[in-house]
């Protein structure tokens, strides 16, 4: 990253460090989400295994989700409350912005995964991982949030005020619900089923899952690296765009 | 003539085919405050935005301190500094941190952003503010703040994009004596405005725009020179009191509909005497007498044939 990225990171993380609230979605909810499901709706669910187990791969990808709207608001409101216009006027790199929400983003997105697997482990949750499995989850992890971060820029930019910012943002927070995150695909009704099998959290929910347990698949690994692939570019392409088009 | 900081020529700018500035000439001398004047939607923001690189001209050339902003943006950036119509500070950071923010894009070491950032607060008087949130600023504080972002690179061509907007009047005054002290230090201002005073008191050279064209340009008094002198006007309770004063004051025209007389004058302490002795003599009491010297107002009036920003604003 340049110079003036990490200056913008810094700032971001102020930023982030100063909104209780995002931090709260980031971090809190997820949390808070993996205690209900385990305690209070999982035992309902049969997933042949330790619920948990199960779980727990998905609201990985739900924690990196719930940083999404933090991330959209952030980046919609440098573009209409006009410090943008300072930033561009200046002699610094003009994706240093952009670059530093994606960062900001990610990072964050870490952090709420870190609490996750910290408190699924207190709950009992015993992956089968292998230290390559490890660094295949970690890759997944860096991917997805990649892809997921730069679509939501996108978004951000796009948007014309911080509320429709958020709007903007909430298909991608639902998505992990109509996926495997939390029940199989194959308990879900026709036509529900059919959009969780081919949406892009499956397969990528599938691939962590796989690796987690200590039997990864290929063939859900190639579809999860290909749309993280296929995301990140189509967001980073739209958030220049879009940049360049609004002073 | 001395160097140009800019020099604008047939700069035309067209939004579709709403044309927004249509070939506008101007030059800015170093070291000089050159206000461009206009109401609402002239263009003045449009001129701005391309001068500061924001937005790329359909024609002309304009040069920035030497370059071309179109194809030197960089060196242009780097000269410039800008400080728009809405203030870019950056809310949820401290006015200190928004300042130290500048110096690091800036790159200045960390201990000559220290003096700086401690200077620039100081300067304008943000000191005791500096450790909270640029949020909690009222909006006077925040244009200081915005100005002071402006100024940490120590930029040489400060563009200000109606700076006192919304301003109260005391702010107001403040921010004038801060574009003042920049002029001393030889900063060329380029400052737009809707206030007509404002460009009376501030510029050294004032541009008119009107719908995307420069009806005028001059010095304040080059352009006050262009409207009627001034004159003083007497108003009177009736009808008869009006037409005794005509006859004694002939120079002057009568206005029958508001009862008032006005007399030309050169508005110096001898012409007034001699009218209030005329006044005196003849025992006329006019109910009000006031004099007047055109202001920017009556200029903008005769050269635009409408009037100016306070009455659309109505």
């Amino acid at each position: 990253m340049s110079a003036d990225s990490m200056i913008m990171l810094r700032r971001n993380f102020k930023h982030t460090v100063r909104s209780p609230t995002a931090v709260f979605n980031a971090v809190i909810f997820p949390v808070v989400l993996l205690l209900m499901f385990v305690y209070v709706i999982g035992g309902a669910f049969n997933v042949g295994a330790s619920y948990i187990d199960y779980a727990t791969p998905g609201m990985i990808v739900l924690a990196i989700c719930y940083g999404l709207s933090a991330t959209a608001l952030a980046v919609n409101s440098d573009m209409t409350k006009g410090i943008i216009n300072r930033f561009k006027v200046m002699d610094i790199s003009r994706s240093a912005v952009l670059s530093a929400h994606v960062a900001t983003s990610m990072l964050t997105s870490f952090i709420a995964i870190a609490a996750i697997i910290a408190v699924a482990f207190g709950l009992g949750f015993r992956p089968d991982a292998s230290f390559p499995d490890w660094l295949g989850v970690i890759a997944v992890i860096v991917l997805a949030g990649f892809a997921a971060s730069w679509i939501t820029v996108a978004l951000g930019l796009f948007a014309k005020t911080p509320d429709s910012a958020g709007m903007a943002i909430v298909p991608l927070i639902l998505l992990p619900f109509l996926s495997s995150a939390i029940v199989p695909v194959d308990k879900m009704g026709a036509g529900v089923r059919q959009f969780a099998e081919y949406q892009p959290f499956t397969p990528i929910i599938e691939t962590l899952r796989g690796l987690l347990t200590g039997a990864p698949s290929a063939g859900d690994a190639i579809a999860a690296v290909a749309w993280c692939a296929g995301i990140a570019l189509v967001g980073y392409l739209w958030s220049l765009s879009t940049f360049r088009k609004r002073a | 003539m001395t160097t140009s900081a800019i020099a604008v020529s047939g700069l035309r700018k067209a939004f579709g085919d709403k044309v927004v500035l249509d070939g506008i000439d101007l030059d800015v001398g170093t070291g000089t405050v050159f206000s461009l004047l206009g109401p609402n939607g002239a263009g003045k923001t449009t001129t701005v935005n391309v001068l500061t690189t924001l937005m790329k001209a359909d024609g002309g050339t304009v040069r920035v301190a030497g370059h071309d902003v179109a194809t030197e943006t960089k060196a242009v950036r780097a000269a410039i500094g800008v400080t728009g119509q809405f203030a870019a500070v950056d809310e949820l950071l401290t006015g200190q941190e928004n300042l130290q923010l500048m110096a690091d894009l800036q790159r200045l070491g960390s201990g000559e952003s220290r003096r700086v950032v401690t200077e620039l607060l100081k300067r304008f008087d943000l000191a005791d503010s500096a450790q909270k949130l640029a949020s909690t600023y009222s909006g006077g504080m925040r244009r200081k703040l915005d100005l002071a972002m402006t100024l940490v690179g120590n930029p040489r061509i400060i563009f200000l994009d109606e700076p006192t907007t919304g301003l109260d009047p005391r702010s107001r005054r403040t921010m004038w004596d801060i574009i003042r002290e920049l002029v001393a230090d030889g900063v060329t201002i380029f400052l737009t405005t809707q206030y007509l005073e404002e460009a009376d008191r501030l510029a050294d050279r004032i541009a008119v725009l009107d719908q995307g064209r420069l009806v005028a340009q001059g010095t304040p008094a080059e352009l006050k020179r262009q409207v009627p002198g001034s004159h003083v006007q007497l108003r009177f309770t009736s009808a008869g009191e009006l037409d005794a004063a005509a006859r004694v004051l002939t120079g002057a025209t009568r206005d029958d509909e508001d009862l008032t007389l006005r007399v030309p004058g050169d508005g110096g302490a001898k012409s007034l005497r001699a009218l209030l002795g005329q006044l005196d003599e003849y025992s006329i009491n006019p109910e009000e007498f006031s004099v007047h010297t055109p202001d920017l107002d009556d200029v903008f009036l005769a050269l635009t044939g409408h009037a100016g920003t306070k009455e659309i604003a109505r």
